[in-house]
């Protein structure tokens, strides 16, 4: 009990879930404000009988993690804002060809080198349409460092669960600060653990997309005795490359399906003070720190005001977030960037609440005071 | 109740190192701690600065934004952020480098560093006794818990050199302060 | 005994491949070295990343990933690493591997790491309809060097060997058996094995260039070579224009995966995680 409460770092805490949760296999390219999980995972993964290898560079790191997954092993990557970009075209092979992975995208201040290694959350969208193509995103994002470790394991799973790549992201501010957590035992991970569906013994024949019981199809590992095929070409159920139109159509639809099937069991959500609110603030990541903040503040003030974290930002949480623009007056979407999030909350509030932007761009925390002025002017408008 | 600390000076003072010492000392009393350290323009020209914020609960917002307790180990650091510090905010000062230090009640100058160098013939302690200064004045943690802390943080060698350097420090504190 | 035939996808077939062109002739030479070496298909995994030499894996029946352009060598790395038993071999074009997958190729061969290359070199990017590679020789025509390529080609098995590789080879499509032979070796060996094999584009590069059809580019990558070990004895005015062939070096330095296994031992002191 003692060596598991720890004050861990954000970044530690990530490697350590990671590794905890099965993660063997860890490709990485030096970054900031990312660095930190290459190194702990480098010091973890060799004793642990897996791999850790710092790549030539990103793109090359996102290769070599879809394929240690494709041999069998758990595998995660983890960067940062230009590095995320250099992945990207990866990660859509990843998404693609339906094989496991994590990639980590801790945000920096961008676009370009930008200022490393200021906060920032300027990589949302990115998380979703960063690759090329109709790709079914999934990115996760906490605000401690307890969430941080809880939410690496869940992105862990959702992969494994659904044969897709998981973003877990984060921001400058949780991946570097310092805070309490209570490490779960090994034996608690393992309860939580999902693996990979994998093909029944002895089967004659193994297709590698073959949906017909499951959009979930069993992935075998390379040298499990199946020898298929895997390619960035659209495929059919063989994995063998198509150009049918009808084949090519329930691809691309069915793995868009396999994630908004599962939406309500990948949809990570935190509510404070939200029962009888006026007013709300949507934020995820640090900024749903400052938020809970403000709350306290502006409920000094006697405004009735909460707070919803979105933890799991793709799929966006629509029907969460609808049920909260239909009760409330007003909703604050503060942001480290130039406004992001704020467009899909507005695409769901339908006009029923006023949405109100607030975007802080200096590489600077957003903090709870500005929350609450911005909070203030609309309260008295 | 939320305490919000800011250990400020230069590079190599191992103000962070302190930081996270104090913070994990509150984490084993049961209160909640976060520590962060500031990157950026503010980091440059080897200035350094930790900031500590304990609370009974659930510390929201991570960030320093108005500190309670500020300690200068360099004129710079004194400047920048004990010059100016909110009403009822306590300012701790090495004295004998920062001459710049405000004359006011709610400053306290300390030989953090001579302390230091006379305990142990270095100065590289002087993050522990400044520790032990700040805790016998505000008492932040108990004693027990910071020594503790100290013990599992600092290198094995040095172990038991900074827990003279952390005794010291409270001792020098509580007799000056006595004698005010 | 296996035959080469045993190791197609005979249901893939018709390859993409264009008449005359020189890949189907180190595929030819891959399976009849893999029969040779009598191999279990399960423990064979061919990687590619993107133009003509890398639709290769999809007809062989072995664990086959088609990857993204240049990179092949980079999903190998963590096949490999992930699984040390199977043997990664990377199939690339001149394009694939020395252009955008440059990077990726000079790292794995200064890693020595424990897999094998092959490039099929035919001097321009085939399946984009050719344009000049790094490996298209200076002043060549090429749809992107309309008034003749201005940059200079790479020494691909110098840069190789400069890289640190264990095992570097050249053949070309009008010497199969050298083919057969390099690969042999590349494969009963460790660390990073590269083999280039010279292949003919007759569609893109020998039309657009009136080097004649695939025999006549045969015949001249016939005539234009010569046996390393046979250049050695030669004054250099008799080299010009002359391509080397032959194994260029042929070493057993520590790989990556020793240099890893090591680790682990040293750090574990012997008691296997």
């Amino acid at each position: 009990m003692a060596d598991r409460l720890r004050l861990m770092q954000g970044n530690e805490a990530c490697a350590l879930a990671a590794a905890m949760a099965g993660v063997r296999f860890f490709a990485g390219y030096p970054i900031t404000p990312s660095t930190e999980i290459a190194e702990q995972m480098s010091e973890m993964l060799p004793k642990l009988g897996g791999k850790f290898i710092q790549m030539e560079d990103e793109i090359a790191s996102m290769a070599a993690i879809v394929g240690a997954s494709l041999a069998g092993m758990k595998s995660m990557t983890a960067t940062s804002g230009p590095g995320f970009s250099l992945k990207q075209e990866n990660i859509g092979f990843a998404t693609f060809t339906e094989v496991p992975c994590v990639v980590v995208n801790v945000q920096r201040t961008g676009p370009s080198t930008g200022l490393p290694t200021n906060t920032a959350q300027g990589d949302m969208m990115q998380a979703k349409y960063g690759s090329h193509g109709d790709i079914p995103a999934i990115a996760l994002y906490p605000s401690t460092v307890p969430e941080i470790f809880d939410m690496t394991i869940k992105a862990i799973n959702i992969s494994e669960m659904l044969r897709q790549p998981v973003i877990l992201l984060m921001d400058e501010i949780i991946a570097h600060m310092r805070e309490k957590i209570l490490v779960p035992t090994q034996e608690e991970v393992d309860k939580m653990l999902v693996s990979r569906p994998k093909p029944a013994k002895g089967i004659d024949k193994y297709l590698p997309y073959d949906a017909s019981m499951s959009d979930v199809p069993p992935l075998a590992a390379y040298g499990e005795g199946y020898r298929f095929h895997v390619t960035g070409l659209y495929h059919d159920a063989t994995g063998f490359p198509t150009s049918k139109p009808a084949e090519v159509d329930a691809k691309i639809r069915r793995i868009h399906r396999k994630v908004n099937n599962v939406v309500d069991d990948i949809t990570f959500l935190r509510y404070d003070q939200m029962d009888d609110a006026e007013y709300a603030i949507v934020s995820c990541g640090s900024t749903a720190r400052s938020a809970r903040r403000a709350v306290v503040l502006a409920r000094e003030k006697g405004i009735k005001v909460g707070s919803l974290q979105l933890k799991t930002i793709w799929p966006f949480p629509e029907a969460k977030v609808s049920e909260v623009c239909s009760k409330v007056k007003k909703v604050i979407v503060p942001e480290m960037n130039m406004g992001q999030m704020v467009h899909e909350v507005e695409r769901v509030a339908k006009g029923r609440c006023k949405v109100v932007p607030y975007n802080r761009v200096d590489g600077e925390p957003l903090t709870p005071e500005e929350i609450l002025e911005t909070l203030a002017k609309e309260v008295a408008w | 109740m939320r305490k919000e600390l800011r250990l400020s000076g230069s590079g190599g003072q191992g103000l962070i190192t302190a930081g996270i010492i104090l913070a994990e000392a509150a984490m084993r009393d049961g209160l909640e701690a976060v520590q962060t350290q500031s990157y950026g323009p503010e980091a440059r020209g080897g200035a350094a600065k930790a900031e500590v914020i304990l609370s009974d609960a659930e510390v929201d917002y991570p960030k320093v934004t108005s500190p309670d307790y500020i300690l200068a180990m360099t004129p710079i650091a004194c400047d920048r952020y004990g010059c100016n510090i909110k009403p009822g905010a306590k300012l701790v000062v090495d004295e004998d480098l920062v001459p710049n230090a405000p004359d006011s009640k709610h400053c306290y100058k300390f030989p953090i560093t001579k302390i230091s160098k006379e305990i142990t013939g270095r100065p590289l302690s002087a993050n522990i006794v400044a520790l032990g200064v700040l805790n016998e004045l505000f008492k932040f943690v108990s004693p027990e818990r910071l020594e503790e802390a100290v013990r599992q943080r600092v290198p094995k060698a040095s172990v038991e050199d900074n827990v003279r350097a952390l005794n010291e420090g409270i001792r020098y504190t509580r007799e000056k302060m006595q004698d005010k | 005994m296996a035959e080469a035939w045993d190791f197609l996808r005979t249901d893939k077939m018709p390859h993409i491949w264009c008449p005359g062109c020189g890949h189907g002739v180190m595929m030819n030479a891959l399976l009849r070295t893999m029969a040779k070496l009598d191999v279990n298909k399960d423990d064979i995994c061919v990687v590619s990343g993107i133009g003509c030499a890398s639709r290769l894996p999809g007809y062989l029946d072995f664990n086959t990933l088609h990857t993204t352009h240049g990179r092949a060598l980079a999903f190998a790395t963590g096949i490999k690493l992930a699984n040390p038993r199977l043997k990664v071999i990377v199939v690339s074009g001149d394009g694939d591997a020395t252009a955008i997958g440059g990077n990726h190729l000079i790292h794995a061969a200064r890693r020595n790491m424990d897999i094998t290359l092959i490039c099929m070199n035919n001097n321009i990017y085939g399946m984009t309809n050719g344009q000049y590679s790094p490996m298209t020789p200076t002043s060549m025509l090429a749809t992107t060097a309309p008034y003749g390529n201005l940059e200079r080609n790479f020494d691909l098995c110098k840069l190789v060997e400069g890289c640190g590789a264990n095992y570097v080879a050249r053949a070309t499509a009008a010497h199969p058996r050298n083919i057969s032979q390099y690969i042999e070796y590349a494969l009963t060996h460790k660390g990073f094995q590269f083999v280039e094999v010279m292949t003919q584009c007759p569609t893109y590069y020998g039309r657009r260039n009136k080097l004649g059809g695939p025999v006549e580019m045969i015949n001249s990558l016939k005539q234009n070579t010569i046996l390393n070990t046979a250049a050695a004895k030669l004054p250099p005015e008799k080299l010009e224009g002359k391509i080397q062939i032959g194994e260029f070096v042929k070493k057993e330095e520590l790989t990556y995966l020793d240099r890893f296994d090591a680790m682990v031992d040293r750090i574990t002191g012997g008691v296997k995680p």
